[in-house]
This record gives C-alpha cells, structure tokens and sequence, in this order.
C-alpha cells in the first residue's frame, strides 16, 4: 500500500497499484468529481434497470389479454419504473453532472462541503438498493410483499395499511426519503459553493448557464424537497404508528397527501428538466461558433421558472374537485411558466442561427432535444387548460407528454452532455459514428413510441392498467407504441458499447477537443485532483474566448 | 342497444365533452401554429447556418442578444397566454359553475375496489357498473347530476364521451353532470391508480330514449323475482355467506359490501366488467372469482358441483 | 497567465462557507416544519373525537421562558468565544444546555400529562395525529443542538475549543436560534391558534 497520493506518482506507477487500492480510492473519495462520476455511472445503472421494467410493461401491453405479467407484477413494475427514474435515474445524473462541472466551471478546487457531498452520494447509493432489495426482501402478510405497487406518487389511503398490508410501500416510503436527505445535502453544498467559492473574476453574472441552473434547482431543492419528507413522515406515522394524516376512515384527508406530494413533485421535474436546459445552453454555443443570445435573459427565465414552478403544483389535481376558483388559478400559473421556457427556445434558436452549425453528435443530440422539447411544452400548455386536462388527467395522454419532456428533453439533454463532456472526464472522444447510429435510433424509436402514445390517450385509455378490453380499438395503437421499444433499447446498447470502447480505444482529447469558451476546457483532460494548476482569472462570460481572441474579447459586449 | 365503441375525447355526445372538444379544438390549433412556426424557424436556421467545408476557422459575428428582440419575444407570449387563460376561465366555469335544476335525475355514484354501485336515491334502486340514463334533448335539457362518493381509496369516474373525469375520494363528495343527447351505450372505466384490478373497474352508461328509460325504471324498482322453480338454488343462496355482502331486495340478504344482485342478469358483463354476463361466466366467477379477476375481495365460494349449479340456476333468475 | 494571476481563492471571507450551509439548511429545516404546521392548522376542529386542546392543553409558560432566554446565553457564548474568551464561552453555553434541557423536560412532562392521565395519543384523534409530530420534531431538533451544545462544553471544559473555533459555534448558535425561532411559531399555532 503505497503512502504517495496517485496524482503525486508517475502515470505508469499509478496505474501498476492493485485494483483494490484503486476500489479503495473511490470508496474514500471525496473528490467532486469522482463523486459526480459515481453518481451518473450509478444513475445510468438504474436507468437500465428501469428500462427494462419499462420494456416489460410495453411487452404485456402490446395486444389485450395477454398474460406476460400478472397483473400485481405489473402494477409493481410501473410503481419501480416511475420511482427509479425520478430519484434514481434524473436526479442522481443531474446532480453528478452538477458536481463534476461546478466547481471547474466557476473555478473553484471542489464543493464547499466535500465530506458532505460524499455522504449524499453513499446514501443515494444505499436508498437504490434499498427500495431494489424489496423485490426480494419485502414479505408481508397475505403475500403482498415485494416491491411496492402504489405508484411512483402513492396517493392515499391506498398507501394505508389497510388497503396495502405487508411492507412493500415501507420500502417505497424509506428509500425515497433516505435519497431525499441526500439530495437536500447536495443542494446545500452547491448553493454554498456558488455563493462563497467563485474564482478570482467570476461574478455571478459570468458563470456558465449551467451553473445558474444547477444554483436554481438547488435552492429549489432547499424548498420543496422537505415538503415530501414531511409527507413520508406522516404516512410512516400512520402506517406504523397509528396516527390519522391521511386515514379518511377517521376523518383525515386524502387530498392534502396530494398537495403536499405535488408541491415537491411539480417543481421536481423542473429540478430535472432546467440542468438539461444548462447543458444545451452550454453546448449550442460551440457548435454554433456563437454566444449565446441573450445571457441576462436566460438566466432571468431559468430563475423565474424556478420560481414559478413552486406556484403550479395543483394542475395535477384538476380533476380532484378543487372547485373552479382553484382550477382557474392553477391553469393561470401553470400557463404563465410556459413564458419563461418558451423564451429560452427562441434564445437558443437565435444562439445558431447566423452561425456555422457542426453537427457532432453532442449538436445532433441538441437538434433533437429542440424539436422534442417543443413538442413537450405545447402538450404541457394544452394539459394546463384545466378542462382539456379533465379530459386527458391521468390518461396515456399525460404519459406521453411527460415522456416527451423527460426523453425527448432532458434524457436527450444528457446524452448531449455525455458526448460533450465525456473527453474532459475521461481524456478520450466518444466515437461519432457510433454517436451518430445511436442518436439517429433514439430519435426514431423513441418518437415512434411517444408521438403514438398521445393517440392512446385521446381515445380514452388511463394509465396504470394492466390491460384493456379488445374492444374499445386501442390495440393497434399499444402494438406501435410497443415497436418503438426495440430500437430504444438498441440504441442503448450502442451508446454502452460506444463508452466501453472509447474508454480504451477512443481518440485523445487534449484539454479542449471542442474549442470551447468556460473555464473546464483551461485544464488538463481528464482534470487534476486539484483542477487547476493556476486558477485563471475570470475576465467575461466566455475566459476562454477572451484568451483566443485578445483583440476582441467578450467583456465590453456584455 | 348498440356495442361498446371507442371512447374518444374527440366523439362526444353530451355538453360537457362537447365543450371540451371544442375548448381543445382553440388550444390545438394554437399549439399547431406555434410549434410550425418555431419548429420552421429552428429547420431552416439548423439548414442556412450549417458550417460548410470552405468556411474555414473563421468564428461568425457574435451577437451577443436584443433588448428588442428579446422584449417581443416575451411580450407576446405573455400575451397569447394571457388569452389562452381568459378562454379557459370561461370554460370551466361554464362547465363546474353549472347548477342542477330541480328536476334533474340524480344519481349517486360509489366507487369500490374494484366495481361500481350506481344509487337512485329518489327512484330507489340500487345497482352495479352499469349507470342508466335518459336521452336529453338539447332544447329542452334534462340532464343527470352524478354524486360521487369512495367506499375506499380513490378512483375516477371517467365516460371521454359524456364528460371529464371526476375523482371519487373517500371522505370528499364531488358533484359532476351529463346530458347525453344521443341514446347508446358509452364506455368509460375508473382512471385513478386503486390497486390490483384497476383494470378491470370498466364503465357503461346507458343512455334510453325516454320511455325506455322509465320502463327500464319500473323493472329496476320491483323486487327479485321468486321463480318457485329455483327454490333450492335460493335457499342455498340465503343460507350461505352471500348475504353478507350482497343485497337481493325482497329476500332477507341485505349486504352491502358488494354489488347489488336484485337484477343482476339485466346487466351486461359480471365483475365490473371483466367477464361478459353469460351463465358460464357466472358459474366460473361464482365458482372461483380469483381465476377470472385475481386479487378481487370475493372469497372462492368453495362448492360442490351440484350447489354450485343450483345457486348459479338462482341467479340467472334475478331479471 | 497574465502577472496580477490573484493569489486568493475564494471571493468572500472563510466563514461564509459555513453561514452560507447552515442557511440552506436552516431553508430546508423550516420548509419541513412549515407543512406540519400546515397540517396542524388544517385539522384545527375537525377531530371527530375528543380530547380536544381545549381540554387537556395547558400554555407552556416556563419552558417557553427558558428556550427563549437560552438563545440570548447562545449568543453571548459565541460572542464570548469570539473575543477568546473560553472559559465564559463554555459557561454561557452550559447555561443555555440547562434551559434545553429544562424546556424538554417539561415537554416530557406535558406528553406523560397527555398520554396517561387524558389519554391522548398520536392515534387518538386528528388533534393527537398533528400535535405529537409537530411538537415531537421540535423536540428533536431541540436534542440534536442540546448535543451539539453539550459537546461544545465538553471541548471548553477540557481545552480544546479555541478562538478559531468561533465561527463554527457561531454556526451552532445559529442552529439554536431557528430551533427557537420554530418553537415560536409552534407555540404560536399550537397553544393559541389551535386551542
């Protein structure tokens, strides 16, 4: 066991020590970007995890009547599939991509609070197994063990013990609490990075987009994610304790666990969706060779969306019987969030256009995330229109627009950053063939799959069933939705096989493979432990620009 | 009476949905506009501003934004927001604030795990997954006000057809309206998540021309008929567990845990839906309901044969 | 690297790092407060059953008195230890552990009160139900800065606290101050609002 850190031995000496002192390292780390590193390999394992529960789920549905799952397999399958991907999945990946890019970006050694960042990435780790281990673990009375089929927001009192005995929702309940403590403790470590640790010239009106966002979504953290907490308290307290929070049979009330889920939940996808608008707008710029347009803004919309979003919470609840004073005031916010978003569409559009576009595969994901991402909020605008939404309300109608904005958007957004990133990261270039094959795959299996789905809704289907009557002519409709899958998963495994390969095989990168602007491209590919050598002093929105370009810097245009 | 037919948004027959179509045929349209017109732009931006092979290294002029630009591009969307809200405010108000008249029929709608019981609390009847209505001329309307209570968790009255989807909650009591115009069998099921068989908590609205609908009225309000050459099979019937949960009005089985089984063989389909109402089915639903619709509260009435055929001969009488 | 590279890391002072974690926390803590406030208020009369507060809660005075007196002794400790005073830092501190204290204890009074002599429990009514979480997180809170107090006093007592130590228990103190702050508002929607 060797006394020296890694980043003080030679190439060659570090890479000879056993693989356990290596194992070794990233367990002990406290190294933001290590972390951020474990959290989207982490979150990217669960991803394929609830794919494929996904995949199971389009298979049982694809023509009525058939018996692939029963139909307690299938209501656990969807519960899993919704609550991976939000709290395992999103979260994990958009806040790793926050903590390996943060503190490089505004130029800073680490977080604020190393210890702690570590500790919110362990205990992530620990609640994904956790809520996993029931599958196996969870036994209950009358055999309704195993993983828990609430559904992944677990309205009460189905979430009672009298309508769900056995410990399946326990598991639902403490594993997405645990993740939330860690969650809160990540936000907290980014707000206080932002705020206290900025590098010599980085104001807050220089840092990357990104980093706005990745501010905004944490503070946003810091407000709604207790509220949930609070929530999954009191339903432990009923379920163990015999207490009465949402217990209707004794006069409590099943609504207010829906205002208070839904007041974390709403702005939670904002959470997960404003970090993919960051990496877009980090990544447009340099494949259009342009500024983007409009910085202020930008960041004006990124926080007013923040705080907006804390305000439309109830459009989940227009068909709960609210009254038409509510309805109305929910549809109002709702609509008036769409300003914001709308407006960072144009930015960037007005970002390329006058450019010269280069469609690498970060740009081509980007391409696609525009288009998708569009449709995505128009479908949110037409569900914001409460009666439209009495309609639609919990129909695969919702679900397709809620797979646009989350696939079409922010997972595209991801695949986007992946490709941009990965050489900083790792020191090597993803292969742009491969690249462009899963791209391309994606695109048309997932529209396939998605843009179908809204045909389901409208003709009547709601969500959560395991199957459906032959006659009532959906089938053709869930037989398409279910042929977009196949290429979805192709396209996955082309990207893994990209990443396998490069990893070993792929092109060197150097520190700035893409000619880029923000201060991650100043230093080494991948960064040393202590990221900068020097931190560079910070003279606009775009260091580096103003270091290849002396004659024309950014700082009297801004 | 007509089969069941695709219950689409887009093919309503009574006001509310009405209203609704044509709400979202404003909101389509917009969205349509919009995404051809931004989508337009980014096509062509991402075609003329491609980088090609002779532009060299040479960075475009950098535009670094447009307080005029970006001032438009905000003001009128706030705009057209503005006017999406004032259009909407207008429909749900037309379609919540409506008041029942006097003479309306009202019906109370119970949702249970997994079926539906269906109350006239003015006419007294009392039955199950099947809700009937009168036809309602739009000059003179004579519309249905469904109350709707939860014996359990939540679920969610959904017909595309006649109406939005309403919430059935447990300790909440939620009020909606139909005025189907168009008589014929309109399907819907629950569409709130309440656990195993949510699938299978189908709907039928029937909607009767008028004297249909009073004849169908009166033969609901009689009570079970008493075929003297089923009388074994009702013995057994009233001697088992059955009574615990359902109700055969004028026979001492008084249950109200289940469905309502006075004139259980005027209703189409068994189990809310997920076997048709033919003898066989009703056999095998009696015989062993977990094998037809798993995880359902019914308990396997566990029968020899021969009681098993002389209680399923009983029901098939209930008309 | 052009010759004014700057050779400070960070734009503001040290201790803001600190300040700037403890009022997220202190943001996420009173978000988490805030909806079983909300709770409570929202179940105020709807108990199908008794006890009611009315009936069984009596207002807290002294305890009141001493958690509210307990974040002046907080700060003067960690004004004291500002100055590099330890030994009245430690002092000050203590003085504040045994008024958390005193209050706890008479909240445990009040619950042995509730649950064996008016037999009110968290399952007995809605009142139960809200009341038990609310004040009981409170107190929770209150334990965890007893024990970060307690600790404080021990690292005085044997000499480990120092001077440079004073931002971190100014960040304790800090902590004490929103448990105090909570506390008023609990009482306020507890003892008067929802009697």
């Amino acid at each position: 066991m060797s006394v020296l850190s890694p980043t003080l031995m030679s190439p060659e000496a570090a890479a000879r020590r056993p693989w356990l002192e290596h194992a070794h390292d990233w367990v002990v780390t406290v190294d933001h970007k290590r972390l951020g590193i474990l959290y989207v390999v982490s979150g990217l394992v669960f991803f394929v995890v609830a794919g494929i529960e996904a995949t199971l789920m389009r298979l049982q549905l694809a023509w009525p009547g058939l018996h692939i799952v029963p139909p307690e397999t299938f209501n656990r399958l969807f519960t899993m599939h919704g609550t991976s991907m939000v709290f395992l999945v999103g979260i994990p990946i958009v806040f790793g991509f926050g903590n390996y890019l943060v503190p490089l970006m505004i130029g800073a050694r680490d977080l604020a609070f190393p210890r702690l960042n570590a500790f919110g990435f362990w205990i992530f780790l620990f609640a994904g197994l956790l809520l996993h281990w029931s599958f196996i673990g969870g036994e209950g009375l009358s055999g309704s063990g195993s993983a828990p089929a609430v559904g992944w927001f677990a309205y009460a009192p189905l979430t009672s013990r009298a309508f769900t005995p056995g410990n399946a929702t326990d598991y639902w309940n403490l594993a997405v609490f645990i993740a939330g403590v860690g969650t809160i403790g990540t936000a907290i470590n980014i707000v206080a990075t932002t705020l206290t640790m900025r590098g010599p010239g980085m104001t807050l009106g220089r840092m990357p987009i990104f980093v706005w966002t990745m501010v905004t979504v944490s503070a946003m953290t810091l407000f709604i994610l207790p509220p949930l907490s609070a929530a999954q308290i009191m339903l432990l307290l009923d379920r163990f304790l015999g207490a009465h929070f949402f217990d209707t049979q004794a006069g409590g009330s099943a609504v207010m666990w829906q205002h208070f889920f839904w007041f974390f939940g709403h702005p939670e996808v904002y959470v997960l969706m404003l970090p993919g608008f960051g990496f877009v707008s980090e990544i447009i710029p340099v494949f259009s060779r342009k500024v983007i347009f409009g910085y202020a803004t930008l960041v004006a919309a990124t926080v007013s969306i923040g705080g907006v979003a804390l305000s439309t919470w109830a459009h989940h609840m227009f068909v709960v019987g609210m009254g038409t004073g509510l309805n109305a005031v929910f549809a109002l916010s709702t609509m008036l969030i769409a300003v914001p978003t709308g407006i960072k569409i144009f930015n960037w559009l007005a970002t390329m256009y006058g450019g010269r576009v280069r469609f690498r595969t970060p740009m081509l994901f980007c391409c696609a995330f525009l288009f998708q991402f569009l449709c995505a909020g128009l479908t949110g605008v037409m569900l914001s229109v409460a009666p439209f939404d009495w309609q639609l309300s919990d129909s695969y109608f919702v679900v397709a627009h809620f797979h646009f904005v989350l696939i079409g958007g922010l997972l595209f957004a991801i695949f986007a950053a992946i490709y941009y990133w990965f050489p900083k990261v790792t020191g090597r270039m993803l292969s742009e063939r491969l690249g462009r094959w899963h791209c391309w795959l994606l695109v048309v299996g997932f529209n396939l799959t998605f843009i179908t789905m809204h045909g389901q809704g409208v003709l009547g289907m709601p969500r959560r069933i395991y199957t459906y009557p032959a006659d009532r002519g959906w089938e053709m409709w869930n037989l398409v939705t279910t042929l977009g899958v196949p290429l979805q998963i192709v396209a996955v495994l082309i990207f893994v096989v990209n990443v396998a390969v490069s990893l070993r095989r792929g092109e060197r990168a150097g520190d700035d493979p893409w000619d880029a602007w923000t201060l991650e491209w100043a230093t080494s590919s991948p960064p040393p432990e202590y990221n900068f050598e020097t931190i560079p002093v910070t003279t606009s929105r775009r260091p580096l620009w103003d270091m290849k370009h002396p004659d024309d810097p950014d700082g009297p245009h801004e | 009476m007509p089969t069941a037919q695709t219950p689409s948004i887009f093919d309503p027959v009574s006001s509310p949905a009405l209203a609704i179509r044509e709400l979202s045929f404003v909101v389509l349209g917009l969205s349509a506009v919009i995404f051809v017109v931004v989508a337009g732009v980014a096509a062509y931006t991402l075609v003329r501003f491609r980088n090609r092979p002779g532009d060299g290294r040479r960075e475009p002029p950098q535009v670094y934004g447009s307080t005029q630009i970006e001032l438009a591009w905000t003001v009128v969307p706030f705009l057209i927001v503005m006017v999406l809200f004032l259009v909407t405010a207008r429909y749900i108000y037309g379609i919540e604030g409506r008041a029942m008249p006097s003479d309306a029929l009202e019906v109370t709608v119970v949702g249970n795990q997994w079926w539906w019981e269906i109350r006239y609390p003015r006419l007294g009847i009392v039955t199950a997954n099947e809700l009937h209505v009168p036809v309602s001329d739009p000059a003179r309307p004579t519309p249905t006000f469904v109350t709707l209570q939860s014996a359990d968790v939540i679920h969610s009255f959904w017909v595309p057809q006649l109406a939005g989807k309403m919430d059935v909650i447990p300790n909440k009591t939620n009020r909606m309206w139909i005025d189907p115009r168009v008589p014929g069998t309109y399907v819907g099921q629950c569409a709130e998540y309440c656990g195993t068989q949510h699938a299978w908590m189908l709907l039928e609205v029937i909607v009767h021309p008028r004297d249909e609908f009073d004849r169908w009225v009166a033969a609901q309000q009689t009570p079970a008929v008493t075929d003297p050459a089923v009388r074994a099979g009702r013995e057994l019937f009233l001697s088992l567990s059955c009574i615990n949960c359902h109700t055969v009005r004028g026979t001492p089985a008084n249950g109200v845990f289940g469905p309502d089984l006075t004139h259980l063989m005027s209703r189409r389909t068994i189990a809310a839906g997920a076997a048709r109402n033919t003898p066989e089915a009703l056999r095998a639903w009696v015989d062993a309901p977990g094998a037809i619709k798993p995880g359902v509260r019914m308990p396997a009435m566990k029968l020899a044969k021969s009681e098993l055929d002389s209680l399923t001969t009983y029901l098939l009488t209930l008309r | 690297m052009s010759a004014h590279t700057a050779v400070h890391e960070s734009t503001v002072g040290h201790e803001w790092r600190g300040r700037a974690g403890m009022i997220g926390l202190i943001i996420a803590e009173s978000s988490l407060f805030g909806v079983f406030v909300v709770a409570h208020l929202f179940y105020t009369g709807k108990s199908v059953n008794g006890p009611y507060p009315n009936d069984v809660l009596t207002i807290p005075v002294i305890g009141t008195i001493c958690l509210l007196s307990s974040s002046v002794s907080v700060a003067l400790g960690a004004r004291a230890l500002g100055r590099g005073n330890v030994g009245r830092s430690g002092a000050w501190l203590l003085v504040t552990v045994l008024l958390g204290a005193t209050f706890l204890a008479g909240t445990a009074r009040e619950w042995h009160r509730l649950i064996y002599r008016d037999g009110l429990t968290i399952a007995t009514n809605l009142f139960g139900t809200t009341f038990y979480p609310l004040v009981g997180l409170h107190g929770s809170h209150v334990i965890v800065g007893l024990v970060m107090l307690g600790l404080c006093c021990v690292f005085a007592a044997t000499g480990a606290l120092r001077a440079v130590h004073a931002a971190r228990v100014e960040m304790v103190s800090w902590y004490w101050h929103f448990v105090d702050g909570v506390w008023v508002v609990v009482f306020t929607v507890v003892y008067l609002i929802g009697r």
